[in-house]
């Protein structure tokens, strides 16, 4: 395989970066790690995994130069899949650990669960498919996918939420908004159902599974 | 909802699982490859793999296993045994490891937690707790810590010391009852409800289990968020679809 057509996965120190790459893997995708901006434009797709503190992840982006060429990759329609922090650090501000900016591509607030739940949410839980979207081809709805983290986004405009998960809350687990995709829990700790989600991501990629999000029509039902 | 937890523990000494009788390893149970695959086509939501080798040489085997199994298994790995610095974590983590298991040593250098959560997040740190019920002359009981594998007394009181482990930064508590553990009797329902009561972070039960409504009384009446369980397990005594069954059919939420 050439790494010309090659998934760029960003490296940026994310502590759960080899996960991803034995996922990406297994799932049949090609890939390369890198935080070579020139490599990341020119690849077919991005992946952006992420796990620890909003704080480190932006400033690891940031020393490395890799906010720009995200914020361009994103714009330019490529596609692009998010990880956990890679989700979070895409909304415009997150509480934790004080307040700090991130790299707002989407509208919304990275906030705290509510006190009173155990924290970190950490374990299964199910995804409710509220939109429907290539990236759940062969993924049954309220399927389980392994969480953990004690923020969740609160999105702005609810239009980019395409899954949703009930931990005291229900937050968005699933977020697409054209040829981005996002994730709060891991797909390379879900098993089956995560490895689905990459193999979909890659034939996303390879334009097999059309491209980002499908147009919503709201139905009514006529009586 | 969000599920509650089935967990295998795969002691491993020299590249093989063994089984431990109140901490102290005596069968052989199996190829740790082979049985970390059964798991995971089994539905085990996470497993534990435990070094419980302290020779170097048996180092080695295990972190060769370790990164074995991590290119094979998506499910969440938490790895323990013998971490003792935050470069030792650093090692599992990046032979695949999603979180470090840490026991004696955060017991000697309570900062480990600290260091560990800052450097790789609270959701890597998961502080295990080795804990026998002590009685007092006076009749008072309480539970001690113990530590290098249950064979030494500390004198801290083990449900103090998860409090001070979750303040210091530990993401999750693994709380294994020495009393009970590998008599099949039980786990320790007292230990477990009390520390559940108290820390905000989830609880894995450990130590006992030998039927089906242990695992069932771990949730409902310890109020653990996750059962752990090794050689019931491995022996065949039980598996795993079974125990989530048996959850199921209690109304505990279970990945099926």
């Amino acid at each position: 395989m050439s790494t010309a057509d090659a998934i760029a996965i960003i490296d940026y120190g994310a502590g759960n970066l080899r996960s991803v790459v034995h996922a990406v893997a297994h799932a049949g995708l090609n890939a390369i790690v890198t935080d070579d901006a020139s490599v990341i434009r020119r690849a077919p797709g991005v992946i952006l995994p992420g796990v620890g503190a909003a704080a480190d992840t932006m400033e690891n982006l940031v020393s490395r130069n890799l906010t720009g060429v995200i914020e361009e990759v994103i714009s330019g329609g490529k596609p692009f899949l998010g990880v956990c922090m890679g989700m979070q650090a895409l909304f415009t501000v997150s509480e934790e650990g004080g307040s700090h900016a991130c790299l707002d591509i989407l509208g919304g607030t990275v906030r705290r669960f509510a006190p009173g739940l155990s924290i970190p949410h950490m374990g299964w839980n199910q995804v409710r498919q509220v939109r429907s979207h290539p990236i759940f081809d062969g993924i049954a709805d309220d399927t389980h996918f392994y969480f953990v983290h004690s923020f969740h986004v609160d999105a702005t405009d609810y239009k980019v939420v395409i899954g949703n998960t009930t931990y005291g809350i229900t937050f968005p687990s699933v977020i697409a908004s054209g040829s981005l995709v996002a994730t709060q829990f891991h797909p390379e700790k879900s098993a089956n159902g995560g490895l689905r989600l990459y193999a979909n991501f890659g034939r996303i990629v390879r334009g097999e599974l059309g491209h980002g999000m499908t147009s919503q029509t709201d139905t009514v039902e006529v009586a | 909802m969000l599920t509650k937890r089935v967990i295998p523990c795969l002691d491993v000494a020299a590249g093989r699982v063994v089984r431990g009788v109140k901490f102290s390893a005596d069968k052989d149970a199996g190829d740790p490859i082979e049985l970390a695959r059964r798991y995971n086509t089994d539905g085990a939501d996470e497993l534990v793999f435990y070094d419980i080798t302290a020779s170097h040489e048996g180092r080695g085997l295990f972190m060769d296993l370790l990164e074995d199994c991590a290119r094979e298994l998506f499910i969440p790995l938490c790895v323990g045994g013998g971490l003792a610095t935050v470069d030792d974590l650093y090692g599992v983590l990046r032979a695949g490891a999603d979180k470090t298991s840490i026991n004696s040593a955060a017991v000697r250098t309570p900062d480990l937690i600290d260091q560990g959560a800052r450097r790789f997040g609270s959701q890597c740190i998961v502080l295990s707790i080795d804990a026998k019920k002590t009685v007092e002359d006076d009749g008072r009981n309480w539970w001690q810590v113990y530590v290098n594998g249950g064979r030494k007394a500390t004198g801290i009181d083990a449900v103090a010391w998860a409090r001070e482990g979750v303040d210091r930064g530990a993401g999750e508590l693994v709380l294994n009852s020495i009393d009970a553990d590998g008599t099949r009797e039980g786990y320790d329902l007292d230990l477990l409800s009390t520390v559940t009561g108290l820390v905000e972070v989830p609880v894995v039960a450990s130590g006992g289990a030998g039927t089906l409504d242990h695992f069932t009384d771990a949730f409902s009446i310890g109020h653990a968020h996750a059962v752990l369980a090794a050689s019931v397990f491995h022996y065949g005594v039980f598996s795993v679809p079974e125990v989530k069954r048996h959850l199921a059919t209690h109304g505990l939420p279970v990945r099926l």
